[in-house]
């Protein structure tokens, strides 16, 4: 998949709440085809501190509007820096980059997808192209409080939605891993995304239940197209890259839980 | 448009702009971005005689004005490049150089000539200067009798443009060029990545799994500049320039420093582009001031 290099438009910057903003951009040349899972690396102008681009998730993509989102976490200086994007900012911007998370064959199959904070970004992508292919997703979101579940509205526009938090504000009290939708039914398959504790135990979870199993990781990169060999993660197949061979991988080609 | 071609030894390149080992892949990676056929020179990820695994991650930090990177060569040996990577990149129109890494003389050596049997590599850089790796790579670099001893191995055994790349971990540099130069080298290269740290404060941890790593970016231009005029006013061997050059600007700086040709690594990171852009600029920096050939700005620095 050619791998394009744009100067998007910011459309819209909305604040989520304190640490969240969602950024819609758009181009003056048709977007590329992008994939649920697949990600984008933004270059940070204007921080002093920050020197390499943020590789951030693809949160939505509105081919009819020709728009892409997404949610930027502020952690440091350079997510900061592209939260505070307005109207009309230009984005210098690589993607689409990475993997994408496997669409199954049989609409029959009961999917759960997985996000916990900002991790859930991908999984509105993800639940859009699969309701879109006649799924009916189920999706289970977490956040350690209320205010840290995001974008409720918009998943709910494509499947069931199950929430919890840590602090018991909102939805089932606790982590996802404990929400009783995982005894009330059976899923075939389960996508993740999330803080790396999360994505362990919910595949360790899948992997007691013998039920298949696609994480989404995030490990520090520089380049983002796989000349830098900076964001390994070591596998079943060595050190591979996860700009390239990932973000997204089937559990059972990582090593966490052998 | 102005004459921008130049010669490293017997390598002549279109114009000087090369890309920095480790950097840039196999080439491969940019070709989405940019016609690799517009570049001068593209090095190569350091290869090695063996298979190499690589440090563990987390094996980057990223620093004001640059990035610390502990890689640790990974790579899967020249064997696998001479046979499965090399047919797919050997017909680009640019020069494509190994970047080649050891442990011991004997692997630098024997790694040597099976490239020196691929027809379409004109050269070589040899890296004596990679701070991560345990054995070897910069226990060659910091002492003019282990470069020599290297360089000398490695001369007698490949017989096309040798450059040695240096490091700035080191007391005089200088000595050290002049033991590549005694030894053979057709070229030196300078400089790799400067031994750095960086630590969590939170968890009170090194951030890198290596704890020390390699400092590049913007943060070590002036070191490198430095060090490039050092080297140039202390050799004849032309004299390859790299560290944290981001445009044509400094692109420019490094050649009035005394470099031949330069290499551009981790900007590649930012702009994927960058390469071509600094091509573009060095020609028309040449054009605005109305100089016939790059090679007449190299050490053209006007000192006080």
């Amino acid at each position: 998949m050619k791998k394009c290099l744009l100067d998007l438009t910011v459309k819209e910057n909305i604040k989520l709440n304190d640490t969240n903003v969602l950024l819609k951009l758009t181009s003056q040349t048709m977007l590329p085809d992008m994939f649920p899972g697949q990600f984008a690396e933004i270059r940070v102008d204007g921080s002093p501190t920050t020197f390499l681009r943020r590789p951030i998730s693809i949160n939505y993509v509105n081919k009819e509007l020709n728009e892409v989102w997404f949610l930027v976490q502020m952690v440091g200086d350079g997510t900061k820096q592209l939260a505070h994007a307005k109207e009309g900012d230009i984005m210098n911007v690589i993607l689409p980059l990475g993997n994408s998370f496997t669409i199954p064959e049989s609409i029959s199959e009961k999917l759960l997808l997985v996000g916990g904070g900002v991790g859930t970004a991908p999984m509105l992508f993800l639940g859009e192209q699969l309701s879109r292919k006649g799924f009916k997703p189920t999706f289970l979101l977490g956040a350690g409080v209320r205010k840290g579940l995001l974008q409720l509205d918009n998943f709910a526009a494509y499947g069931e939605v199950y929430t919890t938090t840590e602090d018991g504000s909102y939805g089932e009290k606790g982590y996802v891993t404990q929400h009783p939708v995982l005894n009330s039914i059976h899923f075939d398959r389960i996508y993740t995304c999330g803080p790396k504790p999360m994505m362990m135990a919910v595949a360790k979870y899948a992997r007691s239940n013998n039920i298949w199993c696609e994480v989404s990781l995030e490990n520090t990169m520089a380049c983002g197209i796989g000349a830098c060999l900076c964001c390994v993660e070591n596998t079943i197949e060595g050190h591979i890259c996860v700009c390239t061979e990932g973000p997204v991988f089937n559990m059972n080609k990582l090593l966490w839980l052998s | 448009m102005a004459k921008l071609g130049v010669s490293i030894g017997e390598l002549k390149m279109k114009n000087p702009v090369m890309t920095a080992s480790g950097t840039f892949g196999y080439g491969e990676e940019y070709s989405d971005f940019i016609d690799l056929a517009r570049i001068g020179g593209i090095t190569v990820k350091g290869t090695t005689l063996h298979e190499r695994k690589g440090n563990v991650y987390p094996r980057m930090a990223e620093t004001p004005s640059g990035m610390l990177n502990a890689v640790g060569l990974q790579n899967k040996g020249v064997d696998y490049f001479a046979n499965t990577i090399y047919p797919r990149i050997k017909d680009i129109d640019t020069n494509i150089i190994v970047n080649v890494s050891g442990s011991t003389i004997e692997d630098y050596v024997r790694t040597a000539e099976i490239i020196n049997e691929l027809d379409k590599i004109p050269a070589i850089e040899l890296n004596i200067s990679c701070p991560n790796v345990k054995q070897g790579g910069m226990a060659f670099g910091v002492t003019a009798k282990g470069a020599a001893e290297v360089v000398k191995a490695v001369r007698s055994a490949y017989k096309k443009t040798l450059i040695v790349k240096l490091s700035p971990n080191v007391t005089d540099v200088t000595e050290i060029a002049r033991a590549a130069e005694e030894s053979g080298a057709d070229s030196v290269s300078l400089i790799n990545t400067i031994l750095g740290m960086a630590i969590h404060a939170d968890t009170r941890r090194p951030v890198l799994s290596t704890v020390t790593g390699g400092l590049s970016g913007p943060a070590v231009k002036p070191v490198a500049l430095r060090m490039v005029w050092q080297v140039f006013n202390s050799v004849k061997i032309p004299v390859v320039g790299l560290g944290g050059i981001m445009n044509w600007r400094d692109a420019i700086e490094f050649i009035l420093a005394g470099a031949s040709a330069i290499q551009i690594g981790t900007a590649n990171f930012i702009d994927p582009a960058v390469t071509v852009k600094v091509v573009t600029g060095i020609n028309d920096y040449l054009e605005k001031y109305k100089i016939d050939s790059v090679s007449e700005l190299v050490g053209a620095l006007e000192v006080y």
